[in-house]
């Protein structure tokens, strides 16, 4: 990539901190939906094993 | 068709399904999402008016899109749950306000450093921004309204009904520039019939919108399973969900 490409034409301080910033919302996304799940599952295997050993 | 609405109303089926898109949905996001990137900031044309810094809409315009997007599957499953009393709709609902509420923060966050080259500054009281900020409002009002009651069900009914009411402000969200004068310019993609971008400024945008909105529908599904998990985790089905 040449200068011209990181410059954007005198705008590289609008552009390129609003690329960053929707990059940063998407993997915020990915990251905070997966944590979601995985602490949903692990409560889910919680109340699972506490009805298992109330009925033992 | 009503069979298969029935079925989309069962916990069990829809965990099920949202697993299997979940992957080929972000896998085809990624797909979109980067050649419309690579697209957009490298090889489109520099606007003859705006510069390179017009390149801001390939990010700005899909959060945006998505915003107003969220904002109505919400709504609409909010809705759904309420008149069919459906529990998953509650669950899309729950799951579909962060996804959208982060949007509108990038979409907001975007226009403000978009808006100070071109209108000399980060922010203005214009119809179309304050009219975002307002969704915004709704977004973190409806988040923070469901736990805000120690009856579940209680706070999923009142955040489907702030969710249905705020509704009317998707429509002044899209039409603020055209029934207010306005700093913010008109729409482009939306005039197919004579479009006002060049082909060649046009595809990477319609790809990204298209890579957002897959996204969108990919990330809601991993958290429409953790929503499901934890309003279900006592039922008999989840058990051999869990063990699969």
């Amino acid at each position: 990539m040449d200068a011209g490409f990181w410059s954007m034409g005198g705008y590289a301080r609008f552009v390129w901190p609003c690329v960053g910033l929707t990059l940063a919302v998407l993997a915020w996304n990915i990251w905070a939906a997966r944590r979601l799940y995985a602490k949903a599952r692990i409560r889910a295997e919680r109340a699972l094993a506490m009805a298992a050993m109330d009925r033992a | 068709m009503w069979t298969w609405f029935y079925k989309l109303a069962s916990p069990p089926y829809v965990y099920r399904v949202a697993a299997a898109f979940a992957p080929w949905l972000l896998g085809l996001a990624a797909i979109a999402i980067g050649y419309g990137l690579i697209d957009g900031l490298v090889f489109a044309p520099p606007d003859y008016q705006q510069g390179d810094a017009f390149r801001i809409i390939y990010v700005h315009a899909p959060s945006a899109w998505m915003s107003l997007s969220a904002y109505t599957v919400m709504a609409v499953a909010g809705a759904i749950a309420l008149i069919w009393r459906i529990k998953v709709g509650h669950a899309v609902a729950a799951a579909s306000a962060p996804i959208g509420a982060s949007f509108t923060l990038a979409a907001l966050a975007t226009g403000s450093l978009w808006g100070r080259p071109m209108w000399g500054t980060y922010w203005a009281w214009d119809p179309r921004l304050t009219s975002e900020l307002i969704l915004l409002f709704l977004y973190v009002g409806v988040m923070a309204l469901r736990p805000a009651f120690e009856d579940a069900g209680r706070g999923d009914r009142a955040a489907a009904l702030l969710a249905i009411v705020g509704l009317v402000n998707v429509p002044i969200v899209h039409y603020s520039v055209q029934w207010w004068n306005s700093l913010h310019q008109g729409a482009t993609v939306a005039k197919f019939g004579r479009p006002e971008m060049d082909p060649s400024m046009l595809w990477p945008l319609l790809s990204m919108l298209l890579g957002f909105t897959m996204f969108y529908a990919g990330v809601l599904c991993i958290r429409l399973r953790g929503e499901i998990l934890n309003r279900e985790r006592s039922a008999a089905w989840v058990r051999e969900a869990i063990a699969s």
